[in-house]
């Protein structure tokens, strides 16, 4: 029989029992085989019972410190479902791994320690969840052995956390009293918690509606590659990022904004005359539409147009920290442009999720962006479109995957003045001196210029007051040479040596600029 | 149309992976080890690719130690179907007769298998090569990417690996640098017998059972596949009904006692089964962790 698939991903720190969980879940579901548990049953501590936890700490390094230092995915099935589990570590440095799991979840679930409650990490996580557009939360408040299994206690935090992600945009959010270790609210009732009302965890994850929004949105087609057989088999190959297609459909290739109509759709090997996301297809139209990886087919009726500029949250994951200054590439959906992060407008403090102001991203920040793509992009907000509001960041140089990001606002249209004027400090900062301009004597000018600019410095002779003006406006050093100094700019005296001449430049390079 | 089965999502997103690989790299290749994970791969690709022929080759790293059937059935197949084979052979290790019996699995894997593969993919100057590895096989596939990067001497560091957020995956390398894609990493070893069944792709005949010639060494059912096969003292060749559940070098695989000669019959025996496929790969066994080490090396 068909079943569905579900993909959730676990979060926790390293002693809230997240390993544990996944474990039970794995063991329970009978996903673990007899040669996984013998070996796991071999490690666990002597004579003592099955350390779950065993069962998904993978590498080496991370059993030696043991802790989880990467996104781990586990598979298991019951009759109702298949899953994918993405065990993901929760301490604040791994911020870009839980961000990572969640990216394609539908259901994320948090632990909360019950003798500890809700913890900053707790409301950091959901926060994320929430971020990554996840639709529903599962809040597992575990250890409830350790809690006498207590109502009152559970009530706690259940109200804290009700209150807190009321604000987040889940769709919804489902409580469980659970104790990891001992398999209560697991995959059976537990008879020790009589006053809890709901699932048990395993029954809800087989039972959650799946929410698919990207079925219901416009169809977007990114183009991943052209097809071609014989004189005329021309396909144009993607994977359905949302919406619908159908064979006889009006389609828009964009950018071009040329127009068509489809006229057989192939998915994965069989002829059909509809398909929906997230199906891989092969799509023919009806003319000889120039098509290539990149370009995206829309619904003719409403055609999307390409943001230049968009607002975005950024999910930080890289070591060197982001430099609005550099150019970096931007992958979204198949095409790949550059770009720049023009500013940043504030990251989230990690502590009391507050927005505070901010120069620049590091390593595990969040915070909100304008992001400036020259060529253009067809995006949709992350919150209306999962596929198309999303995009990575990747750095030109290191080539990392530098950044997540989701898209906020399309088109943050520049309103005036929000055009900023560039600064001199700007220019100072591009060009690593400061500008200056200034009147040497005719006969050191050519060795002067020659001299600075083997220093790498960016200099100029030009032929007027005005010009070396100009040029100093522009962030340069502007030499005019002339007999005649006039007080507007300094000068260098004609009866200066070379070496007094350059020492001079030098010294006034160094000298803070004039307000 | 109805909602997708967990097949139709696998299946979609594989074809997804393999055609980014496709579009973004200049010079990919497609391992094929003659297994049941290969043969889904070929199928996932060709349908990719439909109506036209697969992009790029596919490569055998041939150890000269296979089974006698997966050589005849690799040829057939290949030709049956039209796909371009290329075999590499690691024949400075022949030349020095490594093999596994005189020089354990673990040696004898890092030259046959992980240096030939590390030449081929030098020599072949593949800047992307996919394999069939999927994330339940293992501890240590757990946490493998779709695209994995791999440094310029094809090794993997688990710490310099890139995130990976939705379906975007990063396909930018320096030169000499690569990628090993696994368009399986979220299938079962259940969700691949499945697909092979709904497809009706061929497998090799030796995953179905037939009564073989075994030793049982190390409490491993080992098949005497031919003439090269050393027999300890003491062992003895028995007739055994048995089938394989993972495929490689005739020494180094054991089988299993079953009676499943359909793939519906492997399937219902699987999901009854409570052991795990690795089990039966003499080489994961090696020392705890191995996989990992042999992953650091270039082994996929």
């Amino acid at each position: 029989m068909d079943v569905d698939l579900l993909r959730f991903v676990v979060v926790g720190s390293v002693d809230d029992g997240k390993s544990t969980l996944i474990g039970r879940l794995l063991y329970e579901a009978q996903a673990l085989h007899d040669d996984h548990l013998s070996q796991v049953k071999r490690a666990s501590k002597q004579g003592g019972p099955i350390d779950f936890s065993l069962f998904t700490d993978g590498l080496k390094a991370e059993r030696e410190q043991g802790i989880t230092i990467d996104v781990a995915y586990r598979h298991f099935a019951t009759a109702r479902r298949r899953f994918i589990v993405a065990d993901t570590p929760g301490h604040v440095q791994y911020t870009r791994n839980m961000a990572t799991g969640a990216s394609t979840a539908d259901v994320g679930v948090i632990l909360v320690d019950a003798r500890l409650g809700v913890l900053p990490q707790t409301r950091r996580h959901a926060s994320l969840a929430a971020l990554l557009g996840i639709p529903h939360l599962a809040v597992v408040i575990n250890k409830m052995d350790l809690a006498a299994f207590a109502e009152p206690i559970y009530r706690t935090f259940e109200k804290e956390l009700i209150d807190f992600t009321a604000k987040l945009g889940f769709y919804r959010v489902t409580f469980f009293p659970v104790s990891a270790t001992q398999g209560d609210n697991v995959v059976e009732k537990s008879a020790r918690t009589p006053w809890f009302e709901g699932k048990p965890l395993l029954e809800f994850l087989e039972t959650v509606e799946i929410a698919r929004p990207q079925e219901a949105a416009p169809l977007r087609l990114p183009v991943q590659t052209v097809i071609r057989s014989g004189l005329d088999f021309r396909g144009f190959a993607g994977a359905i990022a949302s919406g619908s297609l159908r064979v006889g459909q009006q389609v828009a290739v964009l950018p071009s904004g040329k127009k068509s109509k489809v006229t057989a759709i192939d998915a994965a090997g069989h002829q059909v005359m509809e398909a929906t996301t997230p199906r891989s297809v092969t799509v023919q139209l009806a003319d000889q539409v120039d098509v290539s990886r990149g370009d995206v087919l829309v619904p003719l009726e409403s055609p999307t147009p390409l943001s230049r500029r968009l607002d975005a949250m950024l999910v930080w994951m890289d070591e060197t920290p982001l430099d609005p200054s550099r150019e970096y590439l931007v992958k979204h959906t198949t095409r790949t442009a550059t770009g720049r992060i023009a500013r940043v407008q504030w990251k989230t403090n990690h502590e009391t999720l507050e927005q505070v102001p901010a120069e620049r991203l590091e390593l595990n920040d969040i915070g909100r962006v304008t992001l400036e793509c020259p060529r253009g992009l067809l995006a949709d907000r992350y919150a209306q479109n999962r596929a198309t509001g999303a995009f990575i960041v990747i750095d030109p140089l290191s080539r990392a995957t530098a950044a997540a990001g989701m898209v906020v606002e399309l088109d943050a249209a520049p309103q005036g003045e929000q055009l900023r004027p560039i600064t001199a400090d700007e220019r100072e900062a591009r060009l690593g001196h400061r500008a200056l301009a200034l009147s040497v004597p005719p006969a050191i000018a050519p060795w002067l210029e020659r001299e600075l600019f083997d220093r790498g410095l960016n200099v100029v002779s030009v032929a007027s007051l005005a010009a070396a003006l100009a040029c100093e406006r522009a962030g340069l050093i502007a030499l005019w040479p002339t007999p005649e100094p006039v007080p507007a700019i300094p000068a260098i005296d004609a009866k200066a040596s070379r070496d007094e001449a350059l020492g001079l430049v030098l010294k006034l390079l160094a000298a803070p600029r004039k307000a | 149309m109805s909602v997708a089965s967990h097949l139709e999502l696998l299946e979609a997103e594989a074809i997804h992976i393999i055609r980014e690989v496709a579009a973004e790299f200049a010079n990919p290749v497609m391992l094929y080890s003659i297994g049941k994970d290969s043969q889904a791969m070929v199928r996932l690709a060709q349908k990719a690719f439909a109506p036209a022929k697969l992009p790029f080759p596919l490569l055998h790293i041939d150890t000269t130690w296979k089974f006698r059937e997966m050589y005849a059935f690799r040829d057939r197949f290949t030709a049956e179907q039209g796909l371009e084979l290329k075999v590499h052979r690691n024949l400075e290790a022949l030349q020095k007769g490594i093999n596994p019996f005189d020089h354990g699995s673990q040696q004898y894997t890092h030259a046959l298998k992980t240096q030939g593969l590390l030449q081929a993919l030098a020599q072949g100057q593949y800047d992307a090569a996919f394999g069939g590895a999927r994330r339940d096989e293992e501890k240590s596939r757990a946490k493998e990417r779709i695209f994995s990067f791999r440094d310029r001497f094809g090794q993997w560091d688990p710490k310099r690996q890139r995130p990976e957020l939705w379906n975007l995956y990063n396909a930018k390398i320096a030169k000499g640098e690569s990628i090993r894609a696994f368009p399986l990493s979220n299938w079962t070893e259940l969700d691949v017998w499945e697909y092979l069944e709904r497809e009706k792709v061929p497998v090799v005949p030796l995953y179905f059972s037939a009564v073989r010639p075994v030793v049982v060494r190390d409490g491993q059912l080992i098949m005497v596949d031919d003439e090269r096969m050393r027999l300890a003292p003491g062992e003895q060749v028995q007739q055994r009904k048995v089938r394989f559940r993972t495929l490689g070098c005739y020494p180094l695989s054991g089988a299993i006692e079953s009676s499943a000669t359909s793939l519906r019959e492997i399937i219902d025996e699987l999901k009854s089964s409570r052991h795990s496929e690795r089990q039966g790969r003499l080489i994961d066994h090696d020392e705890e962790g191995s996989m990992e080490l042999k992953k650091r090396e270039g082994y996929f």
